[in-house]
């Protein structure tokens, strides 16, 4: 699978007349996952809107996949309606047809596979999270952009799905935005530190071996250290 | 259970303050009395009845279609939102009692003037709540349904609309609350059959046991419709838990 690599060229977002970046450019391999670590309030998330185009005046790269920090999950559809839920909206009934085994299967492999007529109002939140995670996949798009995915997930569940997106993700071009240093050592091929404003992006870290990264690797622990060193200076 | 005592408490009291005071039945007639004309009249008051209800329920389907179709439309076109919607908001400031005689005058003494006359008092309540209920999706759908190339259709249609149900649903409760009152309104000033035709007659007449009789099961015809409306109205947003119950 070859995925495209994605950039962002002097970019210019505003946000509410206050200014996030200007002249921002930055470069994502493809085919990787590039984890954008920055304190919150910094314009991560700006950031990833506007490659996303959801920003007023942006038009994005190519299709992409978007996974947002809530899961958005419809509370009327079924699980198995909600990871079909860009093939719903698109209309196409045959590209639905045919992707619904390739939905059911997502939901098998993040463990939903008993759930798929279930409402999501009767899923836990890391269950919720994971069927967000099968519809975001479900879009088979080579570019996925995800805005603190795991964030409000208790420390075991979040580990579960970090391993379990590592998995599921390999070969696209991912970038994903987060505030937890662990999190983005642990999931990212590249690492940049997001600070100051306007916003720049610090030198691309290069942890070594492959993702997901054992959490309990010394060299990956010191890493964290001097990240969130290198965060507290930021500001 | 207690709902029922309480409403016993109130009828013995009721019919002791007749008999206390003295009062002649065309003035205040007793409970008793009303249930005996009750049991008498049945099947004038059956009759009557059936032809309110049905003013009611045409009257209520109308209200809710038409609203409806209004607040979609004011959703999904800017053009009919900013033409049309300052109008439906005035029309609110005329009281519809004044309208009812003109629709009597226009529609007759059948029932067609009290179907419109039941759907104009809920069309307000129906455009608004779901009208609202339009406006206020969650703006993280909105902008999911964007990053997978949705059409403005599709979001109207699968994500806006199955969004606003629960407001709608209250929307239609209070419709259902006060589809009567249209219905009712619109016998009073002028009808040929009905529960509301029956008092006005009866009142003339000096026959207040059987008026009280036939506002009694317009009590009761207007608690089916509301609790009816209300089993639909769950129905249609089964993912959306009620509390208090």
């Amino acid at each position: 699978m070859s995925s495209p690599a994605l950039s962002v060229r002097s970019a210019r977002i505003v946000l509410d007349d206050h200014v996030v970046a200007e002249e921002l450019s930055l470069d994502f391999a493809g085919g990787r996952t590039t984890c954008l670590l920055g304190r919150s309030g910094v314009g991560k998330t700006s950031l990833l809107r506007h490659l996303a185009g959801l920003l007023p005046g942006t038009v994005r790269a190519g299709p992409v996949a978007y996974m947002a920090q809530r899961d958005l999950l419809l509370p009327w559809l079924s699980v198995l309606d909600n990871v079909l839920l860009g093939h719903r909206l698109r209309r196409d009934a045959t590209a639905r047809r045919d992707a619904e085994p390739r939905a059911r299967s997502l939901l098998a492999e993040v463990g939903l596979g008993d759930r798929l007529d279930a409402l999501p109002q009767t899923l836990s939140g890391g269950m919720r999270q994971r069927a967000a995670l099968a519809r975001t996949l479900c879009e088979d798009r080579q570019i996925v952009l995800m805005d603190e995915p795991f964030g409000h997930l208790d420390a075991v569940t979040r580990f579960d799905l970090q391993d379990l997106s590592a998995r599921l993700l390999q070969g696209r071009t991912v970038v994903l935005v987060t505030h937890d240093p662990l999190e983005a050592l642990r999931l990212g091929h590249e690492v940049r530190v997001l600070s100051g404003a306007p916003l720049r992006a610090g030198p691309p870290i290069m942890p070594a071996g492959s993702v997901p990264r054992d959490p309990a690797d010394p060299a990956l622990l010191t890493l964290q250290a001097e990240l969130i060193r290198e965060l507290r200076h930021g500001s | 259970m207690r709902p029922l005592v309480t409403a016993l408490g109130l009828l013995a009291g009721w019919e002791l303050l007749v008999w206390l005071m003295g009062l002649p039945p065309y003035i205040l007639p007793p409970p008793s009395r009303v249930a005996v004309v009750l049991i008498d009249r049945r099947e004038l008051l059956v009759e009557q009845a059936a032809w309110t209800a049905t003013e009611m329920i045409l009257g209520l389907a109308l209200g809710l279609l038409l609203g409806a179709a209004l607040a979609v439309l004011f959703a999904a076109s800017a053009g009919w939102r900013r033409w049309a919607l300052p109008l439906v908001i005035v029309s609110q400031a005329i009281p519809v009692i004044a309208v009812a005689p003109l629709l009597v005058l226009w529609l007759g003494y059948g029932m067609a003037s009290k179907v419109a006359m039941a759907a104009l008092v809920i069309f307000f309540p129906v455009v608004s709540s779901l009208y609202d209920g339009l406006r206020r999706t969650d703006p993280g759908w909105l902008e999911l349904a964007r990053t997978m190339d949705a059409s403005p259709r599709a979001i109207l249609l699968q994500i806006r609309l199955p969004a606003a149900l629960p407001a709608f649903a209250s929307g239609a409760r209070i419709a259902a609350a006060v589809a009567p009152i249209g219905a009712v309104i619109g016998e009073w000033v002028g009808a040929s059959a009905g529960l509301g035709f029956l008092m006005t007659q009866s009142l003339a007449r000096g026959q207040t046991p059987l008026a009280f009789a036939a506002l009694f099961i317009l009590c009761l015809l207007g608690l089916g419709l509301y609790v009816a409306t209300d089993r639909l109205a769950r129905r249609l947003v089964p993912w959306q838990p009620i509390q208090g119950d």
